[in-house]
């Protein structure tokens, strides 16, 4: 099997209101998945169902290929959105407690904890009260304690809210060192542009449907349409800029008089650049020309809109 | 692996840890010792204030009618006028003046009689000097029918019915009021158990829910466990806590025995003795001393090894119906002041238990309120706690009721927990609004 985790038209409805519609997706091993879309798309109620925390009225979830059962809490880590620790316990003992809650032993549990404490240089916060931790350091202690049991599939769902830049890049690298060990990560998010350099596949939610899935690159080819920057030095730019406009379609221009400098975005009708390369070489000095790829966000709202126009 | 002993861990430690939970512990029997302490203090210096009280009595009754009590002392004036008389009470500072005009008959005595004060006199004091006038006119009137002084002492006399059972067993009065006061402190115990910590519980699911940690926790234990686990955590706590002052309250008890030097062995004797009796055709008056052995000793009777059964049967269901309550409104709303209008419909019950139990099983242990109380599971914990102190059996609570009672119990318990932890279950992952009864309703069919 090379899925993590699977879910096959999972349904879930609170009264009236339809929180998932027949959601399939495929999760791949060693991966880190993205589960992007608006809040209240859906993301978190999938999300608890792959937790367990809710279940599903309609379909199934199997886990590393089987249905996924009760004792599978101890192989998934969850980060959730809404997440904190007990204000008046110590930290050590707190870590203990949900380790132990996990299924760890508590000598296991405190080995990987001294661990993970130096790892993340919190090694000195052991005895104090989480009252007394700046919201940042109760983040990463909450961290800690989601990937301490060393699970297989890990889920975060909107992780970096509430850490600070520095301390975000310190648990973006210890999330991407999870995955080079083995670990499957899903991420859930509703900042599109924020995880999209780490996931490698991605899934769309948007009311309560899944509208896209795949993998990221894929989707990124399918959604290419044929946009070019380009960057230019020469003399006459105005000259060079109204031959272009007429023999191809711009979509944007800019002149910078003082550099000879002319920057244009071209909309070609295929795929290939051929033409207006030939065009180029002997008039100018190309020093850019770059395929521009939609960000998942562009993506995201063009998917919709022609989901709507559809309808 | 069973995670249930890990969660009740923690909650009793976070519980017990608790500084004012500590405070509370060690500082209420101290508290509750000083304040009778005080009362008795206060109350004794209320005694202490002895009223003086100038009498001038120009008549030639009531010479020898107003002794000093422990309360008031009477002061004689003579051969002065009126004015004086009230003058010199004002100038000495005594609390008043009782004039006692000179006339030829008793009855225009007493009616021309006057007391007179700085401002209105207590009614204590004119109860007093009413009784004194009263019992001299009703002396006269007995005279006037021919009633002689040592007639009328012995007839004064008051006159108590003994009473005694078929069995010529002594019946002692007020035993049943005893009896329901003493199932009435079980009962009462039960509710404020339910309403402190039933009142944890619900805090500490609030304090869960706004310190963010509960889906934290739920992805790794069914929400059924976590609750569970916090009412049985907390009990505990509260068990230990009410285990340090029974603790303490037993040895202020044995000072209070040695105190008033009351014997507890010699109440296990006197069970025989009234064997003996009970042979005889009609029991002896008892003495003064031996009624004192014998209301002990019919405490002494009393069910105690089942009463204390019924009290963990009934405390343990009832504080799990109550507390899993008190666990899904904590998981209903967001913070504190959101509870109020949740937390009047259960204690109400309670309430009502409490003072329907005080009324009816106190007039009628066995009466259709009563015993209608005691079978409705959400009063049943209390008001059948007041009846139990009677037996069970002849004489006290059928068998059947009881049995029903607690099987009523049973299914509530069963019932309320699993409505609980369903509206539990949702509410925990509900932020933002106070919700309705309506949503709750919606909730429990999700």
């Amino acid at each position: 099997m090379n899925n993590i985790l699977v879910t096959k038209e999972v349904t879930k409805q609170f009264g009236k209101y339809t929180a998932l519609n027949k959601v399939s997706l495929e999760i791949p091993k060693n991966s880190i998945y993205g589960l992007l879309g608006p809040n209240g798309a859906g993301k978190t109620t999938l999300i608890r169902i792959i937790n367990q925390i809710i279940y599903p009225d309609r379909g199934e979830v199997y886990f590393d290929g089987v249905l996924l059962k009760p004792h599978h809490i101890a192989m998934i880590g969850y980060l959730p959105e809404e997440r904190g620790l007990y204000k008046s316990m110590k930290v050590g003992e707190q870590a203990l407690y949900l380790a132990q809650l996990k299924g760890l032993r508590k000598s296991e549990a405190k080995k990987r904890l001294k661990y993970w404490f130096e790892r993340l240089d919190v090694g000195d916060w052991w005895n104090k009260k989480v009252q007394e931790l700046s919201k940042g350091m109760a983040q990463k202690i909450q961290f800690i304690v989601t990937v301490l049991h060393e699970p297989k599939l890990l889920i975060f769902d909107e992780p970096f809210s509430g850490f600070d830049p520095i301390n975000a890049n310190i648990i973006k690298d210890e999330i991407l060192n999870l995955k080079e060990n083995g670990t499957s990560i899903i991420f859930s998010t509703h900042r599109m542009e924020s995880v999209e350099e780490l996931c490698e596949y991605i899934a769309l939610i948007h009311q309560s449907e899944k509208i896209l899935d795949g993998k990221l690159s894929d989707i990124k080819k399918a959604y290419k349409n044929n946009i070019f920057k380009v960057g230019l030095e020469v003399e006459n730019s105005e000259a060079l800029l109204k031959e272009l406009s007429d023999k191809f379609h711009l979509t944007a221009s800019e002149i910078n008089p003082f550099e000879n400098q002319l920057d244009f975005t071209v909309q070609l009708p295929t795929n290939d650049s051929g033409e207006i390369l030939a065009f180029l070489t002997n008039k100018a000095n190309i020093n850019q020309f770059v395929e521009t790829v939609p960000s998942a966000n562009e993506i995201f709202i063009r998917t919709v809109q022609s989901k709507d126009a559809n309808e | 692996m069973n995670k249930l002993p890990l969660i009740i861990k923690r909650e009793y430690l976070a519980k017990v840890r608790n500084r004012s939970f500590v405070i509370m512990t060690f500082l209420s029997p101290i508290l509750m010792v000083g304040m009778v302490v005080l009362i008795a203090y206060l109350t004794k210096i209320n005694d202490n204030q002895k009223r003086i009280i100038a009498v001038f009595n120009e008549s030639s009754y009531f010479s020898n009618d107003f002794h000093t009590t422990e309360s008031s002392s009477y002061v004689l004036f003579k051969n002065i006028s009126l004015q004086a008389a009230k003058d010199s009470t004002t100038k000495i500072g005594y609390y008043g003046l009782l004039h006692i005009p000179n006339e030829n008959e008793l009855e225009k005595v007493a009616q021309r009689a006057f007391f007179y004060t700085k401002e209105a006199p207590s009614s204590t004091v004119v109860d007093k000097l009413e009784d004194i006038f009263q019992d001299r006119l009703r002396e006269r009137r007995l005279q006037d029918l021919g009633v002689s002084t040592e007639e009328f002492v012995s007839m004064d006399k008051k006159y108590e019915i003994n009473t005694a059972t078929f069995e010529g067993q002594q019946n002692l009065k007020g035993i049943n009021e005893i009896k329901a006061i003493i199932g009435g402190g079980f009962g009462y115990l039960i509710m404020m158990f339910i309403i402190i910590y039933g009142g944890f519980v619900m805090r500490s699911v609030i304090e869960e829910k706004t310190s963010r940690i509960i889906e934290v926790i739920i992805s790794s234990v069914k929400p059924f466990q976590l609750m569970m686990g916090k009412i049985i955590g907390t009990s505990l706590a509260g068990v230990t806590q009410f285990a340090i002052w029974i603790v303490s309250a037993t040895l202020l008890l044995f000072v209070a025995f040695s105190i008033f030097n009351i014997d507890p062995s010699a109440l296990n004797s006197g069970a025989e003795v009234t064997n003996g009796i009970a042979g005889s055709m009609a029991p002896p008056v008892p003495s003064p001393n031996q009624t004192i052995q014998a209301y002990a000793q019919e405490l002494y009777k009393i069910p105690w090894f089942m009463l204390i059964c019924c009290f963990v049967v009934y405390f343990m269901l009832g504080y799990l119906i109550y507390s899993s309550i008190y666990a899904a409104i904590g998981a209903a709303v967001d913070n504190e002041t959101d509870t109020q209008q949740f937390i009047f419909p259960i204690i109400l019950p309670l309430m009502l238990a409490i003072y329907v139990g005080f009324f009816s099983v106190f007039s009628n242990p066995h009466g259709p309120i009563a015993v209608g109380f005691s079978l409705f599971p959400l009063t049943s914990p209390i008001v059948m706690l007041m009846r139990l102190p009677g037996g069970i059996g002849e004489g006290g609570v059928p068998l059947w009721e009881l049995v029903t009672s607690i099987l009523l119990l049973v299914m509530t318990f069963i019932g309320i927990v699993w409505l609980a932890a369903k509206i539990y279950r949702i509410g925990i992952l509900m932020y933002g609004k106070k919700p309705s009864y309506k949503e709750l309703f919606k909730w429990i069919k999700y």
